[in-house]
């Protein structure tokens, strides 16, 4: 078995040490590859850190607005129904911005996919509160730890869009190398839904953020593993019936 | 063993997954320092199965199994 | 070619459909909610894509993934709408994408009336959105330009990769006029080298703000819009080779200019218009070669005045300019000769 980066990945990404966009860049352009899509695919990405994988990824990209990738991927969708669209964000773009785009795209089931790589932060922008933000998590803008009375609880994606008529619908890690495995078989089966036209489908990767959480790659994961998962639970929420 | 893996040294961002990951704890960050100046890997030939753990954690491309 | 009797709205989203628009995204808002009833059967019929999207925010943003795509892209809003598709606007200007908005004016700041107004001019034209771009900017006066400028927008969208907005009013969208169609074009959204379709065999393309990879960008920009604007300047005269006074209008502020002119006229006075077709490039021509011209006037509703300062730019402080505005309630001829009336009769205190 060969193991080596994808032919997509053609220069080093400028992502921090440890963290879990450069595995999920990886995971896409496998399954793009894989599948042989990448030729056909096209992407919507972020602002915030999702926003530096154009500089490395080389597939047909559209930098859209804050919050806003989830309306780009549809209109390029519509336009070009054939191609593997996908929207590629973060928590702080696609669920408080943009979280009009991401429930409608749903309400909707358009044929997109949407990958959310959720750090509990505003990654790019220092390290603020986003909605993912954990009950006592410090912040630059919690210094005291959030506080859920006055910011409400973690917003869990996955508990809404579970109640609406989607395609498929899971959350995985990518802090060890299970959920690393479990996490690549999420995104394929998000593709082949949207290759088969059953509508919209979403994978959220919880992912370590070292540099903002002030703490070191291997304990970002282990804090993944054993705090995040209890509060953002992992799995396949929604999917066709076999 | 060699000629079946490939180590990027200069990708290395030293975050430590490989090593935490590999079930035969063949790899540590032990290595020269690379232009960023991070410890780059190190790995053990003699315990190492090229099972491929190392290049499926690593979020900077570092390994190349054969 | 058979006239048809056509509201302004419906004749703008017939003849979008007709220069081969085949992607509308937007929301409703009054006046211009017609132009999304129309296109939400009519795409259909042609194999387009029509979507109400869940606001203008939305509206734009899907917009913007279409016109990457190669297609021909649009949407339309008003007021408090069109202030919300500022930001999409300034990215698809800077990606350098063709699009084109149709802004229906209303009168008023925040929620404002629903009745016409003229006061998105510095918004339309001197740029909403951040940063240094230019849209060019149509104003038609009647239905039938509406429906001509609206195929030229698309065509000037593609040849600059500009965005381009029609400056409409509540008065021409909602009035009806007998309006005359062009025959369908198809349009093929893989005519372009940088469609997004899929990279294929080839090299990937990136769409975002291209003063990432134009090492020149700066001085590429400058040139690109001096070309528009000794290119694409368009306007339209109406007695001014001996006018004294000239009135500025557009839209349906210069339909009650061309009654104006003619009473004064009738009384002897020498009253002409500078009707600006494209607002943005502003016809700075137009206002040459007017050798008994001894004062201009904008007439706008707009109780600021603002395009008064395009013509200021454009006169060079040779000559006086007045301003003769309307707001909560729309001029009729006869308030704008009286206007005219003041000026000749060095009453009007206010002079830019």
């Amino acid at each position: 078995m060969i193991k080596k980066r994808p032919k997509a990945l053609y220069v080093d990404h400028k992502y921090c040490p440890g963290c879990g966009h450069g595995i999920v860049n990886r995971l896409i352009a496998e399954v793009l590859e894989e599948m042989n899509e990448d030729e056909n695919a096209l992407c919507a990405v972020a602002v915030g850190c999702s926003s530096l994988m154009p500089d490395t990824f080389g597939i047909d990209i559209v930098q859209a607005q804050h919050g806003r990738a989830a309306a780009v991927a549809i209109g390029m969708k519509k336009c070009r129904p054939d191609s593997m669209v996908f929207s590629y964000q973060g928590d702080g773009d696609a669920l408080a911005i943009g979280l009009s785009e991401t429930m409608y795209a749903a309400i909707r089931n358009d044929n997109i996919t949407v990958i959310l790589v959720n750090n509990h932060n505003f990654g790019m922008t220092g390290g603020q509160m986003s909605p993912t933000t954990l009950e006592n998590q410090r912040t630059t803008t919690t210094p005291f730890g959030r506080d859920v009375a006055k910011t409400g609880q973690p917003l869990d994606i996955v508990k809404l869009l579970k109640n609406f008529d989607i395609a498929y619908l899971a959350r995985g890690t990518t802090s060890n190398n299970r959920e690393i495995l479990k996490t690549k078989k999420y995104i394929k089966k998000a593709f082949e839904n949207q290759k088969q036209r059953k509508g919209y489908s979403m994978v959220e990767v919880l992912s370590p953020c070292p540099t903002n959480w002030g703490i070191s790659p291997l304990e970002a994961c282990q804090k993944i593993d054993n705090v995040s998962t209890e509060v953002f639970l992992t799995g396949e929420f929604k999917k066709e019936e076999a | 063993m060699k000629e079946r893996m490939v180590i990027h040294c200069e990708s290395c961002k030293g975050c430590g997954y490989c090593a935490d990951n590999c079930p035969k704890e063949a790899i540590a960050l032990k290595g020269a320092t690379n232009k960023a100046g991070y410890l780059t890997p190190i790995v053990d030939e003699e315990l190492c199965i090229l099972c491929g753990v190392c290049y499926n954690v690593c979020p900077d491309y570092v390994y190349e199994i054969y | 070619m058979q006239k048809e009797l056509m509201k302004g709205n419906d004749a703008i989203a017939e003849a979008a459909v007709r220069a081969g628009c085949r992607f509308f995204s937007g929301y409703p808002i009054t006046p211009q909610s017609e132009i999304l009833e129309y296109l939400s059967w009519r795409l259909p019929e042609v194999g387009g894509n029509f979507v109400q999207s869940e606001s203008e925010l939305s509206g734009i943003s899907m917009v913007y993934g279409a016109a990457a795509t190669g297609t021909r892209a649009m949407t339309s809003s008003s007021g408090p709408g069109f202030s919300l598709l500022q930001e999409g606007i300034s990215y698809i200007a800077s990606a350098e994408l063709p699009c084109v908005i149709v802004d229906v004016m209303r009168y008023g700041s925040g929620l404002a009336d629903i009745f016409t107004g003229q006061g998105d001019y510095w918004q339309a034209v001197k740029n909403g959105g951040h940063g240094d771009y230019r849209c060019i900017v149509y104003a038609p006066n009647s239905v039938q330009e509406a429906v001509d400028l609206t195929a030229l927008s698309f065509q000037k969208a593609d040849e600059y990769r500009n965005p381009v907005i029609i400056l409409s009013d509540a008065s021409i969208c909602q009035m009806m006029e007998p309006v005359k169609f062009p025959p369908m074009i198809e349009h093929d959204n893989n005519q372009y080298e940088w469609a997004l379709k899929g990279k294929g065999k080839g090299k990937s393309k990136r769409h975002t703000s291209t003063m990432y990879y134009n090492d020149n960008y700066d001085e590429y920009l400058n040139l690109k819009y001096k070309r528009i604007e000794d290119n694409e300047q368009k306007w339209e005269t109406y007695l001014v080779e001996d006018a004294e006074i000239v009135l500025v209008a557009y839209g349906i502020s210069s339909r009650i200019c061309v009654e104006a002119v003619d009473k004064s006229r009738s009384q002897g006075k020498k009253i002409g218009l500078i009707r600006p077709i494209s607002l943005y490039p502003f016809p700075t021509k137009a206002f040459e070669e007017l050798p008994e011209a001894k004062a201009f006037a904008s007439v706008e509703i707009s109780c600021l005045s603002q395009m008064i300062e395009d013509i200021c730019l454009a006169v060079k402080g040779r000559l006086p300019v007045y301003p003769i505005r309307s707001g909560m309630s729309v001029y009729e001829s006869d308030d704008i000769c009286s206007s005219i009336d003041k000026i000749l009769n060095s009453k009007c205190k206010e002079v830019y």
